[in-house]
């Protein structure tokens, strides 16, 4: 479970102040896919990296389980999953020892880090690159290590910063599969996308975010019936004033 | 484990499968200097050596003028040589490191018994020709003096009449001093190889790190930041003074193929040496690395992080040009600034010199609180979250 009650941050001063992230609030539930959906600029990288506490809000709270960010990052971070839009692997290392160093790094045992690598190497279909180094790997491959990293202690809150950028048709058909099996698992899943089919496909909860604000936070159906329009397409670009910066 | 722990042993793994940081560090770093020295002091030397046996050739203008000087050069071992037409011009060219000229009028001033001129043409600047330059100058004094004291002697007087003073030289340089002086540069070589040593994991951890966008995720995980600039800095300080260790001993093991009994010099550069110039160099590599991941931390990609540690690099060749430069007497608070210290206390350790205890604890001790302040500074850098976003 995750919760943002009014989150605001801005970067830069006098004139060249960027206001990021302008009073955003929403929640993503467990056993549910929350989509932060919005134009490319409009926020939502810079919401997700205060959740993962890497930036400090101005103001505003963060809740992960109950935890606020701003007093225990330490427990936040240990109980999120995090897929951020860096995702760069140690590439003299091998796929298996990216996730075995990140294993470590949550204080998990050998035994454990031995079973939770396998059970995710078999889920993400990447046996054949497990002990290969990662130099030279492709897009996918490298966002399959990267995933089973951020994986590799199971936490209960998983957080992705728009993960199927750069995959292909079969990759991309593969992460959704795997957003939903963590669905399943009952886990909290919120990813960020600026594509709308995607989100619409996938989410429960969709949030759509422009200019730093939350401009609606419902379920696909509620936002059809919100904007009158009987296309998903057409919802968003009235809710965000623009078609700017969306994808099909 | 402890998390610092963990970072630290993955940064040691991945950079040791680093070809390029391997060599840079267990070869390039500590063998470059031992080698580098040895070859230059051996062709130095053996050069300095063939000059002052091998018979002086030297070129001489007019000699059929002076028939009897020219007899005692001879004497001295001196082979004559045709002059060059033009003697300012073949030293100017270095065509001759040195040139005798004797004027014409040579035998007259001689003969009336005035003082007779000879003029050396030789250039000072010439660091090679200098030897040769000398032993012209001494043959000739030598020539002038006898002639003088036969003359005295002819006209009935004593020649000590010509020496109110005599000047005896007690030089107090002993075999070791005289090596310190020359090998002052040494030093400098393992400063450099703790640099060279930390450079590659300073920058791969830090700006190396970010531009791979691998920080980012690192810094999700429950790890304090601390901790994790902890482990790195201990990668890159295993690093430089793995590079220190191996340079000294390469050292040690150079100095035997030194010449250095053919100076008359004497080069401590044995186990006792090894053991306590780590003494002093170890908190200093822990100094230098910090400093480099303190720097590498600023910059914005890998490429900015490579210029400004090699514009570090030079920073301690400071200290050791002016040492060499200036002559100065060590004071113990000299041994409390770090680069100067560790720059004395080796000197003295090369010329077999005692370093007494409070110096050698007062190196040890503030290099080692400089290297806590550097340490600290740095992880105050890393809790800035610009640092961490990779853009």
């Amino acid at each position: 479970m995750i919760e943002v009650n009014n989150l605001h941050k801005t970067f830069g001063g006098g004139a060249k102040k960027i206001v990021a992230v302008d009073g955003v609030s929403f929640s993503a539930r467990d056993g549910e896919i929350t989509g932060l959906l919005g134009p490319n600029g409009a926020g939502k990288t810079t919401t997700l990296r205060c959740l993962y506490t890497l930036m400090r809000p101005d103001s505003g709270q963060v809740l992960v389980d109950g935890v606020d960010a701003a007093s225990d990052p330490l427990t936040v971070r240990r109980s999120l999953g995090v897929l951020p839009d860096a995702r760069g692997l140690y590439k003299r290392l091998t796929a298996r020892e990216n996730i075995a160093y990140f294993g470590q790094l949550h204080g998990l045992d050998q035994a454990t880090i031995r079973t939770r690598s396998d059970a995710a190497i078999r889920a993400l279909e990447m046996e054949d690159i497990a002990e290969r180094r990662t130099e030279g790997f492709s897009q996918g491959q490298r966002v399959k290590t990267a995933i089973a990293r951020a994986l590799v202690h199971d936490p209960k809150n998983v957080i992705l910063d728009e993960p199927t950028n750069g995959l292909d048709v079969m990759a991309t058909r593969a992460m959704r599969a795997f957003l939903k099996q963590l669905k399943h698992e009952g886990r909290c899943v919120l990813f960020s996308s600026h594509i709308m089919q995607e989100v619409a496909a996938l989410c429960d909860r969709i949030v759509v975010i422009a200019r730093g604000r939350v401009v609606a936070d419902e379920s696909p159906d509620a936002l059809r019936a919100q904007t009158g329009e009987a296309n998903l397409e057409d919802a968003f670009v009235k809710l965000i004033g623009t078609d700017e910066g969306l994808a099909a | 484990m402890n998390a610092a722990l963990i970072v630290f042993l993955k940064e040691v793994r991945e950079n040791l499968r680093d070809k390029r940081t391997v060599i840079n560090t267990l070869v390039t770093g500590p063998l470059m200097g031992p080698l580098l020295f040895v070859v230059l002091i051996n062709t130095l030397v053996s050069r300095e050596i063939e000059k002052a046996e091998a018979p002086l050739k030297l070129p001489v203008i007019g000699a059929e003028h002076a028939p009897n000087l020219i007899q005692a050069l001879k004497q001295q071992r001196v082979e004559i040589r045709p002059g060059p037409a033009d003697a300012e011009r073949a030293v100017r060219e270095q065509d001759a490191d040195v040139v005798l000229r004797i004027p014409p009028q040579y035998a007259e001033s001689w003969n009336k018994g005035e003082p007779a001129q000879v003029d050396v043409v030789f250039d000072e600047s010439q660091r090679d020709a200098q030897s040769a330059v000398r032993r012209v100058q001494a043959a000739l004094d030598g020539y002038g003096q006898r002639t003088g004291a036969l003359r005295l002697l002819a006209r009935g007087l004593s020649p000590s009449v010509m020496k109110p003073v005599v000047v005896a030289e007690r030089d107090q340089s002993t075999p070791q001093s005289r090596s310190g002086q020359m090998f002052g540069i040494l030093p400098y070589f393992f400063i450099l190889g703790a640099l060279i040593g930390g450079m590659a994991l300073a920058i791969d951890t830090t700006a190396g790190e970010r531009e791979r966008q691998s920080l980012e995720p690192l810094l999700a995980t429950p790890v304090a930041r601390g901790k994790i600039l902890a482990g790195k800095l201990a990668a890159t300080t295993a690093f430089s003074m793995t590079t220190v260790l191996l340079s000294m001993i390469a050292f040690a093991v150079a100095g035997h193929f030194l010449p250095t009994d053919k100076l008359g010099m004497e080069l401590h550069l044995g186990l006792a040496f090894l053991a306590r110039g780590l003494f002093v160099m170890l908190p200093l590599a822990a100094l230098l690395a910090g400093l480099q991941t303190m720097v590498a931390a600023f910059a914005k990609s890998y490429r900015e992080a490579q210029t400004w540690l090699g514009l570090l690099t030079f920073v301690p060749a400071i200290p050791t040009m002016l040492l060499t430069v200036l002559p100065f007497k060590p004071q113990t608070w000299m041994y409390a600034v770090p680069l100067m210290g560790q720059q004395i206390a080796l000197t003295r350790f090369l010329r077999g010199e005692a370093v007494n205890f409070t110096a050698l604890a007062l190196c040890f001790a503030c290099t080692t609180l400089a290297a806590v302040l550097v340490y600290l500074v740095t992880t105050r850098i890393y809790r800035s979250e610009k640092l961490a976003i990779s853009a």
